[in-house]
C-alpha cells in the first residue's frame, strides 16, 4: 500500500508541475495558462515520472545516482505483491492478477455489448455508449494479449527454465510492471471524459476531431509501450546471458524459443505504436498536421504506421500461447517434442514474416490498388511457418498416450481454435473476400479464434499447468474439466454464428444491424453470457484452491524442464544447487533421457 | 575454477559477466529506440518526398552538425581517458562535451525561432521538420541529463578504469544520438 500511495502522491505533485510548467510556457507565448488537453497531455507524462519516483525509481535508482545512502524498503509475505519487487517470480504473479483482473473488466464491457445486442434497434444504450463501451472494451483486451502471458509467464517461468537466479535486469523487470498500473487508471479515467468512440485503433482523422476522450487512449498505449519494449530487453538479455551450463540454444524449451520471438517483434515494432500515438496526439494538441490532408498530411501514414505494430502485436499476443501448447502437449502426451527444430525454425519465421504483411488491414483503405497483392501474398505466406507449429503439435500427439488433464484439455483446445481462426484468416487474407467482408462480425469472429480461442485459452492452459509451480497448491482438477467444457463450448457457440452473421452482411462496432439478424445475435448473446459465467468458476476454483488446494508436489506431472525441478513454489532464486544442463528437455518415454543434473556444489574459497 | 561472488551470475552458459550482461541490454535498447527515430524517417519521405523549402537555414545547419559530430569525438575522448585511469582527461572532455552538446540545442532552438516563420507544424514540412528535430532534441536533452549525472559524480571519484559502466553506456548513448542525427541531417537538409 505504501508503494501505491507513494506513486499516487508523487504522480499528483508532478502532474500539477508538468501542467504549471506548460502553462509557463503558454503565457509567455501570450496563451491562456491552462490549454486543456495540452495540459492533460503534459500533466499526464509528468505524472508518470512522479508515479514511477514514487513506486521506486526514487529509492531504487536516483538515490544511488546521487551517491546518496540507499534504503531498500523490502516487504515479504502477501505485502511484496503491493511493492516495487526485484524478484522476478513476484513481477509474474503482479502480471498475472493485474492482467486477469483488467481481463474480467473488459469481459465485463463485452456482455454489456452483447446485451445491447441482444435484439434489433437501440435496448438500453445510446449509439455514442456503445461505441466507448466497444472501445474500451478492444483497448484493454488488446493490452491484456500482449501482455498477460508473456508478462506472467515469461517471468516467472522462463528464467527458471532456462536455470537462471533471477531476470538479467531485476529493478527494470519491476519497473516494466509498475508502468501498467497507471494506464489502468487512465483507462478507467477516460469514462470520466465521455470516453472515446474510435475502437482501439483510433484511426486518423476520427481521432483528431472526436471528443476529447480519446487522448486518454493515444497516451495509455504510448505509456504501455514503455513497459513492452523495457520487458523485451530484458527477456531478450536474460536468454542471451543467463542460461544455466550446459542449456545451448538447441535445448532451450519451445515456451523459451516463442518467448523470444515475442521479445523481439516487441523490441522492434512497439516504437510504432508510440510513434503513431506521438504523431496522434501532435496534430490533435499541438496544430501539427501529420494526418490533415487539407494541410499536405495523409491519413493513411497513420494506418501504416499503426498497423506495422499492430500486425506484429498479434503475434505478441499468439507466440508465447504456442509455446505453452506445445509445451504442455509433449508433458501430457509423454513425448518428445516432435521436429523441435522446425517448430522453433517456424516460430522465428512468423517473427520475420509479421514485418511484411501489415497492409493487409488496409485493402479497402484506398491504398495503392496494385500493392494489395503482394501483402495479400506475404499474409498467405505466414500460414507455412504457423503450419510448422500445428504439424509439432500433432506429431507429438500421434501415437502418444494422452493424459487428459485440465492444462492438456486447453492446450488442445489452443490447437483447435487457432486451426478455425487461422484457416479465416486466410479468406481475409484474400483481396477480394476481403473487401466484401472488411469490417464485418466475420473479422470480430476470426481474430476472437485466434487472441481469445488462441492466446486466451493459452494463458489459461498455462495458468493451470504452472499453478501448482506458482502457488504450491493443486487446483481442483473436476472443477477445472467442467470449467473447460463450459468456457470450450461456450466460446464456439458465441463465435461460430458470429461468422455467419458477418456473411450475412452484420457490420461490427455499430450498436444496431438489419430485423433479420435477431435470431441469430440473440442466439450469440445467450451464449457470450454463457461463456462469461466460465471465468466466473475459474476465480472460483483458482481462489478456492490457493487456501484448501491439497499441497503440490515439486513436479506434478513429471515434467523434464527445469521448472519442475525445484521446489513448488521455487525458493528466492531458484535453485539451491546451480543446475547442469546436459541434454535436450523433451526425453519422455525414453529410457536414458536426461535433461539436468544438480552436480554437488564444489568447495568455495 | 572458483566460482565468483557475483551476485546473481553463477555459472551462466558462456561465463557472461554483470558487464557483458549490461551491454547486451544497453545494444538492444538502442537497436529498439533507432526504430522510433527510423519511423520518423520513413514518414518524412512518405509525405513530403524529397521537397525541401529554400528557407532552410544551410550555415546553421552545417554548423550545429560539426558541434554535434565534435561532440561525438570528445565523449569518445573522455571515454578513453577513464579507460586508462586518467580522471582529469575524462572530466576535461566530459566538460567540453557537455558544453558542445548545449550549444547544439541553442542552435536548434535559434533555428526554430526562424523556421516558424517560414513553415510552420500548419505545413506538411513544418510537421516534418519539427516532429524530427523535437524528437531528436528530447534525446540530447536527456543525453545532457547523464552527461551531467556522471560528471558530478565523476568529480567525486565514482569511476576507475576497471569501474566505469555508467560512461561507457553514457557514451554509447550519445553515439547513437549522433548518429540519427546524421541521417536527420541529411533527409531535412540535403535531400
Ligand atoms: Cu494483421
Amino acid at each position: 500500500m505504501r508503494t501505491i500511495i507513494q506513486g499516487l502522491v508523487g504522480g499528483v505533485i508532478a502532474f500539477i508541475i508538468g501542467a504549471a510548467l506548460l502553462g509557463i510556457v503558454r503565457l509567455a507565448f501570450g496563451l491562456s495558462f491552462w490549454g486543456g488537453e495540452a495540459s492533460l497531455v503534459a500533466g499526464w507524462l509528468a505524472f508518470v515520472i512522479g508515479w514511477l519516483l514514487g513506486v521506486g525509481v526514487w529509492e531504487y535508482w536516483v538515490r544511488e545516482w546521487f551517491n546518496l545512502p540507499v534504503k531498500k524498503f523490502e516487504a515479504t509475505g502477501t505485502s511484496r505483491y503491493f511493492t516495487f519487487c526485484t524478484d522476478h517470480k513476484v513481477v509474474g504473479i503482479q502480471y498475472l492478477v493485474t492482467f486477469l483482473g483488467l481481463f474480467l473488466l473488459a469481459g465485463l464491457l463485452a456482455m454489456v455489448m452483447r446485451a445491447e445486442l441482444m435484439a434489433p434497434g437501440r435496448n438500453y444504450m445510446s449509439g455514442a455508449t456503445y461505441n466507448n463501451v466497444m472501445s474500451l472494451h478492444g483497448t484493454i483486451m488488446v493490452f491484456v494479449g500482449v501482455a498477460a502471458t508473456v508478462g506472467a509467464f515469461g517471468n516467472y517461468i522462463l528464467p527458471i527454465m532456462i536455470g537462471a537466479e533471477d531476470m538479467a535486469f531485476p529493478r527494470l523487470n519491476a519497473l516494466s510492471f509498475w508502468f501498467v498500473p497507471p494506464v489502468a487508471i487512465l483507462l478507467l479515467a477516460s469514462v470520466f471524459s465521455n470516453g472515446y468512440d474510435t475502437g482501439w485503433t483510433g484511426y486518423a482523422t476520427l481521432a483528431s476531431s472526436t471528443r476529447e476522450g480519446v487522448i486518454f487512449y493515444n497516451l495509455a498505449f504510448f505509456t504501455v509501450g514503455f513497459s513492452s519494449i523495457l520487458g523485451a530487453v530484458n527477456i531478450l538479455t536474460t536468454v542471451i546471458a543467463l542460461r544455466a551450463k550446459g542449456m545451448y540454444w538447441g535445448r532451450l524449451p519451445i515456451f523459451v524459443w516463442a518467448s523470444l520471438g515475442t521479445a523481439i517483434l516487441s523490441l522492434i515494432f512497439t516504437q510504432f505504436i508510440a510513434l503513431a500515438m506521438i504523431m496522434s496526439l501532435l496534430d490533435r494538441v499541438a496544430g501539427f498536421s501529420f494526418f490533415d490532408a487539407f494541410a499536405g498530411g495523409d491519413p493513411l501514414l497513420y494506418q501504416n504506421v499503426f498497423w506495422f505494430y499492430s500486425h506484429p502485436a498479434v503475434y505478441v499476443m499468439i507466440l508465447p500461447g504456442l509455446g505453452i501448447a506445445l509445451e504442455i502437449i509433449s508433458v501430457f502426451s509423454r513425448k518428445p517434442l516432435f521436429a523441435y527444430k522446425w517448430a522453433v525454425f517456424g516460430m522465428m519465421g512468423v517473427v520475420v514474416l509479421s514485418a511484411l504483411v501489415w497492409a493487409h488491414h488496409m485493402f479497402t483503405s484506398g491504398m495503392d490498388s496494385p500493392l494489395r497483392i503482394p501483402f495479400m501474398i506475404t499474409t498467405e505466406l505466414i500460414s507455412v511457418p504457423t503450419g510448422l507449429v500445428f504439424l509439432t503439435a500433432l506429431g507429438t500427439m500421434w501415437g502418444g498416450k494422452l493424459i487428459l488433464k485440465t492444462p492438456m484439455l486447453f492446450a488442445l483446445a489452443v490447437i483447435f481454435n487457432f486451426l478455425i481462426g487461422g484457416i479465416t484468416g486466410i479468406f481475409l487474407s484474400d483481396v477480394p473476400v476481403d473487401i466484401q467482408l472488411q469490417d464485418t462480425f466475420f473479422v470480430v469472429a476470426h481474430f476472437h479464434y485466434t487472441i481469445v480461442g488462441g492466446g486466451i485459452f493459452a494463458l489459461f492452459a498455462g495458468i493451470y499447468y504452472w499453478y501448482p509451480k506458482m502457488t504450491g497448491r493443486m487446483y481442483n482438477e473436476r472443477q477445472g474439466k467442467i470449467q473447460f467444457w463450459w468456457m470450450f463450448i461456450g466460446f464456439n457457440l458465441t463465435f461460430i454464428p458470429m461468422f455467419w452473421a458477418g456473411l450475412n452482411g452484420m457490420n461490427r462496432r455499430i450498436a444496431d444491424y438489419v430485423p433479420d439478424l435477431g435470431n441469430i445475435n440473440f442466439f450469440t448473446s445467450m451464449s457470450a453470457f454463457f461463456l462469461g459465467i466460465g471465468f466466473l468458476l475459474f476465480v472460483y476454483n483458482m481462489a478456492v484452491s490457493l487456501k484448501k488446494g491439497e499441497v503440490a508436489a515439486d513436479n506434478p506431472w513429471g515434467g523434464y524442464t527445469l521448472e519442475w525441478q525445484t521446489s513448488s513454489p521455487p525458493p528466492l532464486e531458484n535453485f539451491d544447487t546451480p543446475p547442469e544442463v546436459v541434454g535436450d528437455p523433451y526425453g519422455y518415454g525414453e529410457p536414458d533421457a536426461k535433461h539436468v543434473i544438480f552436480p554437488a556444489p564444489a568447495a568455495t574459497d | 575454477m572458483s566460482t565468483t561472488t557475483v551476485h546473481h551470475h553463477h555459472q551462466s552458459e558462456g561465463n557472461y559477466s554483470k558487464l557483458t550482461t549490461d551491454r547486451v541490454g544497453l545494444w538492444l535498447f538502442l537497436l529498439s529506440e533507432s526504430m522510433l527515430f527510423l519511423g520518423l524517417l520513413s514518414a518524412r519521405f512518405y509525405l513530403a518526398g524529397t521537397f525541401r523549402p529554400p528557407e532552410l537555414n544551410q550555415a546553421l545547419g552545417v554548423g550545429i552538425t560539426s558541434i554535434l559530430l565534435v561532440s561525438s569525438l570528445t565523449m569518445f575522448r573522455s571515454e578513453v581517458a577513464i579507460r586508462h585511469g586518467d580522471q582529469s582527461s575524462f572530466l576535461r572532455h566530459l566538460l567540453i562535451t557537455i558544453v558542445l552538446s548545449i550549444l547544439f540545442l541553442g542552435g536548434v532552438a535559434y533555428e526554430w525561432s526562424q523556421a516558424f516563420t517560414h513553415f510552420s507544424p500548419n505545413t506538411v514540412f513544418g510537421t516534418i521538420f519539427f516532429s524530427m528535430t523535437g524528437m531528436h532534441a528530447l534525446h540530447v536533452l536527456s543525453g545532457i541529463f547523464l552527461m551531467l549525472l556522471i560528471y558530478r559524480n565523476g568529480r567525486s571519484g565514482k569511476y576507475s578504469e576497471h569501474n566505469h559502466w555508467s560512461v561507457e553506456a553514457t557514451a554509447k548513448y550519445w553515439h547513437m544520438v549522433d548518429v540519427v542525427w546524421v541521417f536527420f541531417y541529411a533527409a531535412l537538409y540535403l535531400v
